[in-house]
């Protein structure tokens, strides 16, 4: 038997002999809300841009015919000459940007994320109340390094079908065996003097547009 | 009606002035007032430093002692949290139930604020802890300040920031106890408030004991001395 | 716990230097006061406040008062997802499987998301004897690296230097760790994060081996999760092959729904927002997505002791916010290093004499640093009485005796018989009033009251007294 065998039966020895006398304590009341917002989807649609703005994400709303417009504009108005793209990623999305495409194909390294201006993604879904839109690497999304290194992220989230009012009405959506990444606004600091400042290690500009179905 | 007054140890040796006020408020009231002279502390200090066992005989003379009335008056926020709030750790359920703290009774049990008092300076309220957390005692004090005659009531900026007494705190930690009574007494001091109220004389012990260090022209003053002050007879 | 902190002098001996510094005090005033008045509005959006405190409270009680059950869950689904799960009793041993990771992988670097469980153990410390370095990439514990520093706050290790300070900081030291400061640096925390990036970036891309703690583990699926705002917490956790994750026991909850409780109440106690920016969540390994490796490494040391006691146990629903911190009196003017421990302010003044145990003076001293004002149970999103543990802990430091508490006991037990015998009282307070112009302005002993505050004047009668004259 390893030390290691040893230390995990001597943990589980010791919580059993602490707690052997310990009072019942039932499983929780879930006796909070589902959610705060209205029952209106154009209300929560309204309440999700507002409080992205509110934590300085760039939001915009188009229509499926105006989004290659958009999403060119924004990468020109960047700067941006070299973009991400994710597996499934709609190709309609980039067709009117002239930039150059780097395909994710699982092989791209740090360093040459690093070297990449911008990714453009869509997302599992997005929670109006705070402001938050979650990524789960499934089609269009791509695994997590390709959203996190370039200094550039444009995500598109489907309104109202991908928009949840509140958190507890998000997670059922979600599924935790993939990787989740929680996004509320860009990367932001409060380190110095408790005072917030946008922009330190993930992407400084978060672009976010709401896509009417 | 018929209360008991619980005075507390620290106003019967050290601020009488308070039991006094206490005693002829409540009689201007129309109650009647009685002292059992069996009581003496309730045992918060004790219990408060760790002592539990030496705080058994305080409470238990303390229940013994209020037996049989159905009102007891605490001029002391932290003494009546003290018996509220602890004592029934000590199996000690009658007496918590029949505890009243001064202005708790007044609003809620009397339903008076107005007391008919008068008292013609500037003041700012001190809630500490005890009132304002254990207890709840929310805006009774203040209703009951302003209500009175000639009082005008000035706001104490961080007026929910403990003032740093804490019992032995005062002592057995006194540089951090006296660095937050003396922000206490600067933001006090910016209300240009003649007079520093409170609700328990021992957070005021340690707030005028800076005052006092300080030669600042400002007093602490408990809310029973300036309920309990007429036109008849003014306090100041 | 660490070592770091053994011999650390009491509390009041180490807040009386910080209370007469200005500097400090006037950083902590601002970044306390700053962060107090956010929480309270962020707090006040939610209608059902109380109800998820309530909640939050609830899961961490059934989960602590069935911790063995949800470990063992834990440690299937992880396994089940990739994952291999190590079980450390205590620092010493948590030290050793991590080194003993690291150099299996047969890197000698390795980047770091902020952690408590890893500075409680002292990992950094215990790396660099093996010949590994360990960088810190989360702003402020980078300004405290940097600086040889200790950290004094749970959310902002770094609360105690204000941006003037970090910025020399940063000029002198970053040079030293990898890439320089830039030149002409101002003090503007904009400028200063950017300095960060820019330092900690190639740190990033070259990393093989991350290391983190996390904030919860959900025993049904094996998830972990970490909250974070900068996206360093991303780096560490998506870039490097190998990730290894140091997190003590008490950080699990049965079910994935559990989640939505604590991320309602975390970020909204801690940095007062509605949402921090990231939050991660990973169930073992993906498939070309993140670290091909994933170890756990479950933590107790001095939990489970912790665990037994009936009234202390409440301290391990602790979620690390930071809430309590920031509305302290006593920790805005002692500040986090007086409390000798990672874990300062109110929720240190509890968990570290448990943790450690109730024998050095540090440790002796901190169940008595608070003036039991109730601030941090009214703002704790789970509903921990840290007033009630507090006293709980005064007990049994009066019960062990020792050093100071011999001559405390006597006095009390003296005062206890007087006030057990009001004839006695009476006379004492008669003898003291009637002898009262003869009693010395400071009496001797009473200095730790009277350096900063006059005693109260002795009245001419006690109240006892007017009242046999007066109404009997």
């Amino acid at each position: 038997m390893s030390t290691e065998t040893g230390s995990r039966d001597r943990i589980l020895a010791r919580i059993r002999a602490a707690v052997a006398d310990a009072p019942d304590a039932p499983e929780a009341a879930r006796d909070y809300l589902d959610s705060h917002a209205p029952d209106d989807p154009a209300a929560i649609l309204d309440l999700l841009h507002e409080n992205l703005a509110d934590y300085r994400a760039n939001v915009h709303r188009a229509g499926e015919a105006e989004l290659p417009a958009l999403v060119a504009q924004l990468l020109a108005a960047h700067g941006a000459r070299s973009v991400a793209v994710p597996d499934g990623l709609p190709a309609a999305w980039l067709a009117a940007a002239d930039v150059v495409r780097r395909t994710d194909d699982g092989l791209l390294t740090p360093y040459e994320l690093d070297a990449v201006d911008a990714v453009v993604t869509g997302c599992a879904l997005a929670i109006a109340e705070t402001g938050t839109i979650v990524l789960d690497a499934g089609p269009g999304q791509g695994r997590r390094a390709l959203t996190l290194v370039p200094d550039l992220h444009i995500c598109v989230v489907r309104a109202p079908d991908q928009v949840v009012a509140s958190v507890p009405q998000a997670m059922p959506r979600l599924d935790p065996t993939r990787p989740l990444t929680w996004i509320s606004g860009p990367s932001a600091t409060s380190d110095i003097e408790l005072d917030r400042v946008e922009g330190v290690h993930g992407p400084r500009t978060l672009e976010v547009v709401l896509l009417r179905d | 009606m018929r209360v008991a007054l619980f005075v507390t140890c620290v106003n019967d040796a050290l601020y009488p002035a308070t039991g006094i006020a206490t005693v002829r408020l409540l009689e201007r009231l129309g109650v009647v007032v009685d002292f059992p002279a069996a009581q003496t502390c309730c045992g918060q200090p004790q219990f408060n430093t760790g002592y539990r066992r030496e705080t058994v005989p305080l409470v238990r003379r303390t229940a013994r002692a209020f037996e049989g009335y159905e009102y007891v008056v605490i001029p002391s926020g932290s003494c009546a949290a003290m018996v509220r709030e602890h004592y029934p750790k000590f199996g000690e359920t009658a007496l918590p139930a029949r505890t009243y703290e001064l202005t708790e009774f007044l609003v809620d049990v009397l339903g008076v604020t107005d007391v008919g008092a008068y008292f013609p300076h500037t003041v700012t309220y001190h809630p500490s802890c005890h009132g304002l957390r254990s207890l709840g005692l929310g805006e009774r004090p203040r209703r009951l300040l302003e209500a009175v005659k000639g009082l005008e009531l000035r706001e104490l900026p961080g007026a929910e920031e403990c003032c740093g007494f804490g019992g032995t705190f005062a002592v057995k930690n006194s540089d951090v106890s006296a660095a937050m009574g003396q922000d206490k007494v600067r933001g006090a001091a910016s209300t240009g408030a003649d007079v520093l109220c409170g609700a328990d004389n021992s957070c005021l012990m340690h707030i005028g004991g800076i005052l006092r260090r300080q030669d600042a022209p400002q007093r602490a003053l408990h809310i029973a001395d300036i309920l309990a002050s007429t036109e008849e007879e003014p306090l100041l | 716990m660490s070592g770091t902190y053994l011999g650390m002098p009491s509390f009041p001996k180490a807040a009386k230097d910080a209370v007469h510094n200005v500097t400090l005090r006037a950083n902590l005033r601002h970044a306390t006061h700053t962060i107090r008045d956010k929480r309270a509005k962020a707090v006040a959006e939610l209608e059902d406040w109380a109800l998820l405190r309530e909640a939050g409270k609830q899961i961490k009680d059934h989960t602590l008062r069935h911790l063995d059950r949800y470990l063992e869950q834990l440690e299937s689904a992880v396994t089940a997802a990739g994952g291999t799960v190590h079980w450390a009793a205590d620092a010493e041993e948590a030290n050793r499987i991590v080194a003993d990771l690291v150099k299996a992988t047969g890197e000698s670097e390795v980047v770091k998301v902020k952690s408590m469980a890893t500075q409680e153990i002292g990992l950094n410390e215990a790396l660099k004897a093996e010949g590994i370095s360990a960088y810190e990439t989360d702003l402020a514990e980078l300004i405290v690296q940097l600086g040889d520093d200790r950290p004094s706050h749970i959310l902002v290790p770094a609360i105690h230097r204000n941006r003037a300070e970090i910025r020399d900081i940063f000029e002198r030291k970053m040079g030293s760790w990898g890439r320089p400061a830039p030149d002409g640096l101002s003090d503007s925390p904009a400028e200063l994060a950017e300095a960060a990036r820019l330092h900690l970036r190639e740190k990033f891309l070259r990393a093989k081996v991350g290391i983190s703690g996390a904030n919860f583990m959900v025993a049904e699926t094996g998830t972990l999760v970490v909250f974070e705002s900068e996206g360093n917490g991303r780096m560490c956790l998506t870039l490097p092959e190998t990730l290894i994750s140091v997190v003590g026991i008490e950080k699990v909850v049965p079910g994935w729904r559990d989640l939505e409780v604590f991320l309602q109440t975390l970020p909204r106690s801690s940095t007062a927002e509605r949402m921090n920016p990231y939050t991660s969540m990973w169930t073992g390994t993906a498939d070309a997505d993140g670290p091909r490796t994933f170890h756990l490494v479950l933590l107790d040391n001095g939990r489970t002791g912790t665990l037994a006691d009936e009234v202390g146990r409440q301290a391990l629903r602790c979620i690390r916010c930071s809430a309590c911190l920031n509305v302290c009196p006593v920790y805005e003017r002692a500040g986090g290093h007086a409390y000798g421990s990672v874990y300062p302010g109110p929720i240190g003044a509890i968990l570290s004499p448990q943790l450690r145990g109730i024998q050095s003076e540090i440790d002796v001293s901190l169940p008595y640093a608070s003036s039991l004002c109730g601030a941090c149970y009214e703002v704790c999103p789970v509903a921990i009485d840290i007033p009630e543990v507090l006293l709980h802990l005064r007990e049994k430091v009066v019960d062990q005796g020792g050093k100071g508490h011999r001559l405390e006991k006597t006095a009390i037990k003296a005062a206890g018989w007087i006030l057990d015998h009001p004839a006695a009282l009476a006379a004492v307070e008669k003898t003291a009033s009637g002898t009262r112009g003869l009693h010395p302005g400071r009496p001797p002993g009473a200095g730790a009251w009277t350096a900063d505050r006059e005693l109260p004047e002795l009245p001419a009668q006690s109240f006892r007294d007017w009242w046999k004259k007066n109404r009997t």
